[in-house]
């Protein structure tokens, strides 16, 4: 065997396992979408779940889902934004920095059930909130904040330094430079970061299993008094979202369509996620086009 | 009083503030789960020995009979064995598909398979865990037997999900080798193959650990994908094909089952512990080599 026909074996190989993992891809949105979809209606879309009973639907689980990464969002983004800038424009070599960095990896390989674990303990017991929206809020802003930390610094060391010399240049102070000329420079790569860590939250199940709790009480639409238990805008009630949905059905459903509400439940979550990240593409595009008139 | 020079000085405070955040919530996280965990040996009187070595797990054990026994070696065996699995999946072929994104048909891999990589990273786990459930185990027990909840169908789930990780690693730091390398091998007569294998591989050699072993870290984790597919039985698998449990999918099953002080509870949280552990060594492994193998 001489190395020219060792090389077309390699290259043959090369060409199989890249079309394996084309394959298993294939394969898995095939499947989701081929099941989910002849799940998937209006009807199921708004209505309901059920417990016991067959013919639920997983309106609430998608409310409570878009509810609970509005509150991570709005809560995690400020803080991870201003580490980030901390990190790139203000920390140089530090031995601070250097432990942020050190956290900040711990934090990113941190098991998500080991997450949950630290919110049921701190968000849930030792606050006495109990299984809600906040807890599961406060949970997944500690799994997400290390990646918005990341994006933050990283959309920041993009820019330009001339563009930050200029403005320093002129007379302005490091803070106004930071916002004035950095952060619009640096805005489409932190948008299209934290849409796509938007489908990581919305995707996640474990971190919330013990915190934002496997229930959803009865929710009342019409009634948008924040404090009142039937709200749906509550925050300090129990709420299941899809991704913990589609495993309480699997592991201990006794409902006896739990096939047909996990295709779709899963058919939903994949389409929300996917429109993540095709959206924080897309969009991150355009705004620089707007922006650079390129 | 001059504003502008004021807002200057608190901007930066406020910032470093919430840096310092950052490793507050990292110390907070880990003393929490740490003083938990640390209950089982120091308040209900388990030895770490036993809990670490013991097979033994009967944790409702009346004291007449000798008090409850939490021997959780059978979870962790099991969660190391599923994870190894996997990485032994998962390294070869990821480190593969890197090498053919970045040196074999880098238009094709990157307008093609990139993207086919991000969107197997961007699938949640829970839809890994129900394709398992629903196409993968009835294939496993009707093709190899068994009840198709196994070891087998855990490993290969979590090979699927720890995929993406170890290409786009592995993909960085091919790309960032100097062009050089692969000048100077090609001007010594080697073929593509040669030049891979003996040239870029090993140039690459820390990065692609580093990506193996956050791979690892992914698969010793992940709680619902793997505990959705391998049966759950509180016993050391012994064929591929048997159920076993993960320390994950113990703790999933069992904390909101069990009451919080009590010994079984207690357990459950050392093994949170023990989890967390196990990411800090995963991260010092990574810190480690990454120095050992640093381009000089």
């Amino acid at each position: 065997m001489n190395s020219l026909a060792k090389d077309r074996m390699a290259t043959a190989m090369f060409w199989v396992a890249a079309g394996l993992v084309l394959l298993i891809l294939g394969t898995l949105i095939g499947y989701i979408f081929y099941h989910g979809l002849k799940s998937v209606d209006w009807q199921f879309i708004t209505s309901p779940s059920q417990n016991i009973r067959a013919g639920g639907g997983i309106g609430p689980q998608i409310f409570n889902s878009f509810y609970i990464l509005f509150l991570t969002m709005a809560i995690s983004v400020p803080i991870g934004l201003l580490a980030g800038i901390y990190l790139a424009e203000y920390a140089g070599r530090s031995p601070l920095a250097e432990a942020v960095r050190v956290a900040i990896e711990t934090l990113t390989s941190l098991p998500s059930i080991v997450v949950g674990l630290f919110g049921l303990l701190l968000f849930v017991n030792a606050t006495g909130w109990g299984y809600s929206l906040m807890s599961g809020a406060l949970a997944l802003t500690v799994f997400n904040l290390p990646f918005l930390v990341r994006v933050s610094e990283e959309s920041i060391r993009g820019v330009s330094r001339e563009l930050a010399e200029g403005s320093l240049a002129l007379g302005a102070t490091h803070w106004q430079t930071i916002w004035r000329i950095i952060m619009p420079s640096a805005f489409p790569a932190l948008l299209t970061g934290i849409i796509i860590t938007s489908g990581r939250v919305f995707g996640e199940a474990a971190a919330l299993l013990y915190t934002a709790g496997m229930s959803s009480p009865a929710l009342d639409f019409t009634n948008w008094n924040i404090f009142s238990g039937t709200s749906p805008l509550n925050p300090f009630r129990p709420a299941e979202t899809l991704a913990v949905h589609i495993w309480k059905v699997n592991s201990e459903g006794i409902i006896p369509d739990v096939r047909r509400v996990a295709d779709g439940s899963a058919a939903m979550l994949v389409m929300v996620v996917l429109a993540f990240n095709f959206g924080a593409r897309s969009l991150g595009r355009y705004i620089h086009r707007r922006l650079t008139a390129a | 009083m001059n504003w502008k020079l004021f807002f200057d000085r608190a901007g930066r405070g406020l910032t470093l503030l919430c840096a310092a955040l950052v490793i507050l919530l990292t110390i907070s996280i880990i003393y929490f789960i740490s003083s938990k965990g640390l209950a089982t040996f120091f308040v209900n009187g388990i030895s770490p020995g036993e809990f670490l070595f013991s097979d033994q797990w009967l944790p409702e054990r009346s004291l007449s009979e000798g008090g409850p026994q939490m021997g959780a070696a059978a979870f962790i065996i099991g969660s190391l064995l599923v994870s190894l699995l996997a990485v032994g999946i998962s390294a070869p072929l990821g480190i593969i598909v890197a090498v053919f994104i970045v040196e074999i048909a880098p238009g094709w891999g990157q307008r093609v398979l990139q993207p086919a990589v991000e969107l197997l990273a961007g699938i949640p786990s829970v839809v890994y865990g129900y394709i398992g459930l629903s196409l993968l185990v009835p294939f496993i027990r009707v093709y190899f037997g068994g009840g198709g909840f196994s070891l087998l169908a855990g490993f290969l789930v979590l090979s699927v999900m720890i995929l993406p990780t170890i290409i786009s690693v592995s993909t960085d730091s091919l790309r960032a080798l100097p062009l050089e390398y692969k000048h100077a091998s090609y001007a010594l007569g080697s073929t593509r193959w040669q030049t891979i294998r003996m040239v870029l591989i090993p140039a690459a050699r820390s990065s692609l650990i580093t990506a193996v072993v956050l791979g690892m870290a992914r698969a010793f984790g992940e709680a619902l994908a793997v505990q959705m597919v391998i049966g759950n039985t509180r016993e050391i698998p012994t064929s591929i094909l048997s159920p076993m449990m993960t320390m994950t999918s113990a703790i999933t099953m069992d904390m909101g089952a069990t009451v919080m002080g009590t010994t079984w509870n207690n357990a459950l949280w050392s093994m949170g512990l023990l989890l967390l552990l196990m990411s800090l060594f995963f991260i010092l492994i990574i810190r480690l080599v990454v120095r050992k193998g640093a381009v000089q």
